[in-house]
């Protein structure tokens, strides 16, 4: 059977960390011994992962870059959106290295008030960010209403489930209706229950897949599937 | 990571380790389980060769989170048949991410998957995209590419937050067939209302074993449903056993349900 480094490394930090959650002693580490090493693992292995993220933006930004830079070189189709989306890269990434506007040095804080990082944040990319969310509400009618289409047993119940809940949460379906404690039992027991058979299915499903990761036998991830 | 140091979680979770590692040997020794076929994995078929058949690209989205989520690498594990299946009809796939790192294992499932379908010389790396780590960046990038290039299939597999929605919207919009999957409960209503089919909960993570149709990786799955009987007859015994002391106040009922309460706790 093939076992590359890779699967042979993930076995083993994954047998690390599954022995230091259920027996990692209290302390840093520094006691040293087999206790030691796990207790090590349980404390700094998630902080690593950190380090490589960061490491690994580097790879983001350089495939940002070559595609979009390909795409305006070419003149492909769409390209001058290729084009702002290179311009904003490398603006805020200058203004954010530079420091424009902001305390100057190593120990500068880049998100100080007086930054133009800042000024870009508030300005350009909260306002941004507040309309593409603001999308949510039309397409929440949109998919409810598709939802909600009583065409089944199955859809209408949803249906009739949905009216209880949203009555009981405003005020005229309280004074009218009375559905506020009816909405309530709704979402604490019928709701919950659901939830609590999904997170269980969920779990166990979790359980499987790592143990297929640890045994190299699912694919994508380094494993050969032999 | 903090530490569970809890021995009855130890001692479940070895009886499912357990569970699964036997229903895998049982496969390698030629007991092949009958798995069901999940509706959302047929559709996933269908809407490949449907979306290829009319010429238009299949996008592939491993949710928004990195690597150390489990959903994500559910969905990596994923994409590698997705990616066999869209090489072995000559489609075009398209992978928009938005961390660095799932870029870099999505291309390696990718580059595995068009190999395995023995097209290695059709794939190129750019087809997966990283995108931004913004969340809303990321979607109002996906969301043009859907717009201007129209693909024929989308599939949204892992964790989402609010995007789940607006990408699930934005490909009902161009008329694609739309699969998801992910084990976040507050975000399967949006996907179950905009998508054809939904992959919910543990069906995330057997379904690229059923896709596979690997025996080692289909006797996981029945290891897997052995681990849930287990689970709902604990659940049915304790529920019973609570409500019998309660009813009937009697001292050994009481201690059975105490017995498994402790057994269950996770807290």
């Amino acid at each position: 059977m093939k076992r590359p480094t890779p699967q042979i490394l993930l076995t083993g930090v994954a047998l690390i960390l599954v022995v230091a959650a259920f027996m990692a002693p209290p302390g840093d580490g520094s006691s040293g011994g087999f206790a030691g090493a796990v207790t090590y693992a349980d404390r700094h292995f998630s902080s690593w992962f950190g380090i490589l993220a960061v490491f690994a933006f580097l790879l983001g930004g350089a495939s940002l870059l070559r595609t979009h830079g390909r795409r305006v070189r070419e003149r492909k189709a769409d390209w001058h959106y290729s084009a702002v989306t290179l311009v904003s890269f490398l603006a805020v990434l200058i203004v954010g290295f530079l420091k424009l506007g902001g305390p100057p040095g190593l120990t500068g804080d880049p998100t100080d008030a007086s930054s133009w990082l800042t000024t870009i944040f508030d300005s350009v990319l909260s306002p941004l960010h507040a309309t593409l969310y603001s999308l949510l509400a039309f397409y929440v009618a949109s998919a409810s209403y598709r939802a909600f289409r009583a065409r089944s047993l199955e859809t209408s119940v949803l249906l009739g489930a949905a009216l209880i809940v949203l009555l009981g949460r405003i005020p005229v379906g309280v004074t009218l209706f009375r559905f506020d404690s009816l909405s309530l039992w709704l979402l604490k027991v019928p709701n919950t229950a659901g939830q609590r058979a999904l997170m269980i299915g969920v779990a166990l499903g979790v359980v499987a897949l790592a143990v297929r990761m640890v045994l190299g036998l699912e694919r994508g991830r380094g494993g050969d599937g032999s | 990571m903090s530490p569970v140091h809890g021995w009855n979680v130890a001692l479940m979770t070895l009886v499912l380790v357990t569970l699964v590692a036997i229903g895998i040997r049982r496969a390698r020794h030629g007991h092949t389980a009958a798995v069901r076929t999940l509706p959302g994995i047929a559709t996933i078929e269908r809407a490949v060769a449907t979306s290829v058949a009319a010429g238009r690209p299949v996008f592939f989205v491993p949710g928004s989170r990195d690597l150390d989520n489990m959903q994500t690498v559910a969905a990596v594990a994923l994409l590698e048949p997705v990616a066999a299946m869209v090489a072995e009809r000559d489609g075009r796939l398209v992978v928009p991410t938005n961390r660095s790192m799932v870029m870099e294992a999505a291309r390696t499932a990718c580059r595995k998957g068009y190999a395995d379908a023995g097209c290695a010389d059709a794939w190129h790396d750019d087809q997966v995209l990283y995108i931004s780590d913004d969340p809303l960046g990321f979607v109002a990038q996906v969301d043009g590419m859907i717009v201007r290039e129209k693909p024929g299939a989308c599939f949204f597999f892992g964790f989402f937050a609010s995007e789940s929605l607006l990408l699930a919207e934005g490909g009902r919009q161009v008329g694609a067939i739309q699969v998801a999957g992910t084990a976040s409960p507050v975000q399967l209503p949006f996907f179950v209302a905009a998508c054809d089919d939904t992959l919910m909960g543990e069906e995330l993570f057997a379904a690229s074993a059923s896709l596979s149709g690997d025996a080692a990786l289909l006797g996981s799955l029945r290891g897997q449903d052995l681990g849930k009987m287990v689970a709902v007859s604990l659940l049915v015994v304790g529920g019973i056993a609570a409500t019998v002391a309660t009813v009937t106040g009697w001292g050994f009922v009481h201690d059975m349900a105490g017995v498994l309460d402790v057994l269950l706790e996770t807290r």
